[in-house]
């Protein structure tokens, strides 16, 4: 019995929404902008969110920085030559530390470079060990790679990307030929793809790069600043879980204290920094706006509530005799409660789905923006945000609609019978 | 014992008016058996509504046993005496009480929409009940399409979809002209001869006659009780008609007199 009268419920509650479109609309307009907004907010933030994260994945996910520091209260006492990072340190942490998946020192340096046709200064040369182009994931177009066996030979080679052949006038296609950086001579071995970083970490704009192994470095330059770029381990590491990043730096920190032979007490010569960390940050950024967006739906839902007790209010008064004569015919009071619940539960799912529509032209519209590099390309609306939005819609109506219903299934039949 | 459909014994119902009490019943006690065809009768005011709503299981005396069929139904709570209503009663208005969105035919189906039995064939019943009533024709016509009388025949085929035990009616040509009202009682007549059982409520004597019994009421108690034909006022009402009747009959040239009917 209960199927049946919620089937016939629903459809005339539908049929009577439809003859009074436009008072449903206004009432349910509370409901219909909480679910726009909401889903519209959701989708844009999923959006940011997906680009932040790639803008990080470019310059790397789980990867550690680390470099020699003197200490905040030795400045000017201690040298930064005696902190910088070197080969030991390195060794020491590829040999020791558990939550390290690679390493791998680099140093950059502004160089002259000259070739055939061009001479350009300040062009930028980072000297690198082999693992430096795995971490960063980057890609060889033509030619091979900065090898290990490079490295450890301090072989004279370098990679240049498609902007350096351009700039230094490369004519043969850069592979092969020769390029003198600081007067000394290097062969090009391969063509490095460049790595847009997106607008947010200053890339965009292309410019000339020149990679050599890392020992070339104490050619280019006479102080060089050494730093090690570090791949943490995701899998098969003790160090996962909650806060793992925490728990490398830890590791890190703890075998070069012992190579630099610190004692307790003494500070730090060197300080990292973990990527992932930012991520985090901007992770709580997105929640925070999501937290703020959820207050105001939540507010336009309560007034969208409202509205619906006070339309189903009405709908109960106007059809006193209507109830009386239902209870009269054997309609008992949990099925005219039921029969309201299920009016006010229609009404609010159709101002959710029209707030869903609304929701998704305009995610639409977020999305038809044709410019580069804008944050709100991927914008959706998760499955759980329309699952979501549905349920709480569902849910005001019955919160909302309760009490008129309770009202009309008090209604004694008799007076109702009465009632003008 | 089961021939009695309606036992009522010392059934009191008080209002409250503020610091006054109106004693709507005061003391009825009462027997219908089943099929009879029983008018209740009496000035307004008299209690006559608050009983029959009492009968429908519509309202709950303040004391008093109200025995419908061997069920105690004051000692019922609210959901079974909603059952009560839709399967064991039909209830006939004085205002009709159609739903004006809705077709005869839809009107005469409500009743069903609530009881657990009998939706399967809902549609059937339906018009086997608007058949009854003479509105075959009809059945896909709104309230607002038809006349007083082809209203109250519906409102009569939806208490009888269920195929109740018992058929009330408070004042159910009170608001319709007497030919309109006659046929409505017409009807009443012809479910009786079917075997249903009826009360119903009405202030004229000419409608209480096709009764079997009348019951007259003054201020909430059972004022006189008889079969139709020994009452005695309807007697002195019988009499006074056929002398009207005469009359008109031995003034052929008179002016028609206006109240008779
Ligand atoms: N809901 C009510 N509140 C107060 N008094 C009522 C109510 N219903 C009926 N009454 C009173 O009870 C008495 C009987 O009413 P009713 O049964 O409707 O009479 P009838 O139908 O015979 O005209 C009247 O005096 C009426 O005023
Ligand atoms: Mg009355």
């Amino acid at each position: 019995m209960l199927f049946r009268l919620s089937a016939q419920t629903v459809f005339s509650a539908i049929t009577q929404m439809w003859a009074n479109k436009a008072r449903a609309a206004l009432t349910t307009l509370g409901i219909i902008i909480g679910v726009w907004a909401i889903t519209a907010v959701i989708a844009a933030i999923g959006s940011l969110n997906g680009w932040v994260m790639k803008g990080f994945e470019e310059l790397g996910a789980n990867k550690l920085e680390l470099w020699g520091q003197v200490p905040e209260g030795q400045r000017g006492r201690m040298s930064w030559q005696k902190v910088k990072l070197n080969q030991t340190d390195a060794d020491a942490i590829r040999q020791h530390a558990e939550s390290v998946d690679l390493l791998a020192l680099y140093a950059n340096e502004s160089c002259r470079a000259r070739t055939a046709y061009e001479e350009k200064g300040g062009v930028r040369v980072t000297a690198i060990e082999a693992e430096w182009l795995e971490i960063n994931n980057r890609t060889i177009l033509e030619g091979q790679p900065i090898q290990p066996s490079h490295v450890e030979d301090a072989l004279q080679v370098c990679l240049i990307n498609e902007h350096g052949v351009e700039e230094l006038r490369l004519d043969n296609g850069g592979v092969g030929e020769h390029i003198f950086l600081n007067d000394h001579r290097f062969l090009i071995i391969g063509i490095i793809q460049t790595k847009d970083l997106g607008p947010m970490f200053g890339g965009g704009e292309a410019r000339a790069e020149v990679y050599v192994p890392f020992p070339m470095i104490y050619k280019l330059d006479r102080w060089p600043w050494p730093q090690a770029t570090i791949r943490m381990k995701t899998e098969g590491s003790e160090f996962l879980g909650k806060d793992w990043t925490k728990n490398v730096e830890e590791e890190i920190r703890f075998i070069l204290r012992n190579v630099r032979g610190l004692k307790p007490g003494e500070d730090d010569t060197f300080d990292m920094f973990v990527i992932e960390s930012i991520v985090d940050n901007m992770r709580k950024i997105g929640d925070g706006m999501l937290m703020g967006a959820s207050v105001m739906v939540g507010i336009s839902l309560l007034v969208g509530g409202i509205g619906i007790m006070n339309i189903m209010l009405v709908s109960v008064s106007e059809r006193t005799r209507e109830i009386g004569l239902r209870k009269a015919v054997g309609a008992n009071p949990l099925v005219i409660l039921l029969q309201f619940l299920i009016e006010a539960v229609i009404l609010c799912l159709g101002g959710g789905l029209l707030g869903l529509v609304l929701g998704q032209l305009t995610v639409l519209g977020m999305t038809s923006v044709d410019q580069e590099n804008w944050p709100f390309a991927d914008a959706q609306i998760p499955i759980w945000a329309i699952v979501l939005a549905i349920g709480f819609s569902a849910g005001v109506g019955i919160v909302f609609g309760m009490w008129p219903a309770v009202k009309a299934a008090r209604l004694n039949p008799i007076e109702a019978l009465r009632h003008e | 014992m089961n021939d009695v459909t309606i036992h009522v014994r010392d059934l009191r119902k008080t209002y409250k008016m503020g610091t006054e009490r109106v004693h709507a019943l005061a003391g009825v006690s009462l027997q219908i058996r089943r099929n009879e065809f029983v008018a209740i009768m009496g000035a307004s005011g008299s209690g006559k509504s608050t009983l029959m709503n009492i009968l429908g299981c519509l309202d709950k005396p303040t004391s008093g046993t109200f025995e419908l069929n061997g069920k105690m139904t004051h000692q019922m709570g609210p959901l079974e005496l909603a059952r009560v209503r839709g399967e064991e009663i039909g209830f006939v208005f004085q205002t009709f009480e159609l739903l004006n969105r809705a077709t005869a035919m839809k009107n005469v189906q409500l009743p069903l929409l609530y009881s657990r039995r009998r939706w399967l064939g809902a549609r059937r019943s339906a018009k086997a009940a608007l058949e009854k009533v003479g509105l075959e024709t009809r059945m896909g016509h709104k309230p607002n399409q038809m006349s007083g009388g082809q209203r109250q025949r519906v409102a009569i085929a939806r208490a009888l979809v269920n195929r109740p035990s018992l058929i009330l009616a408070d004042e159910p040509t009170g608001n319709l002209d007497s030919t309109t009202g006659e046929g409505i009682i017409a009807l009443f007549k012809e479910l009786h001869a079917d075997g249903q059982t009826i009360v119903m409520v009405t202030h004229e004597e000419d409608v209480a006659g096709h009764a079997d019994r009348i019951v007259r009421l003054r201020d909430g108690r059972i004022d006189s009780d008889y079969p139709t034909d020994e009452d005695p006022i309807h007697r002195i009402w019988l009499d006074q008609a056929a002398t009207a009747a005469r009359q008109r009959a031995t003034v052929p040239t008179g002016p028609e007199p206006l109240e008779v009917n």
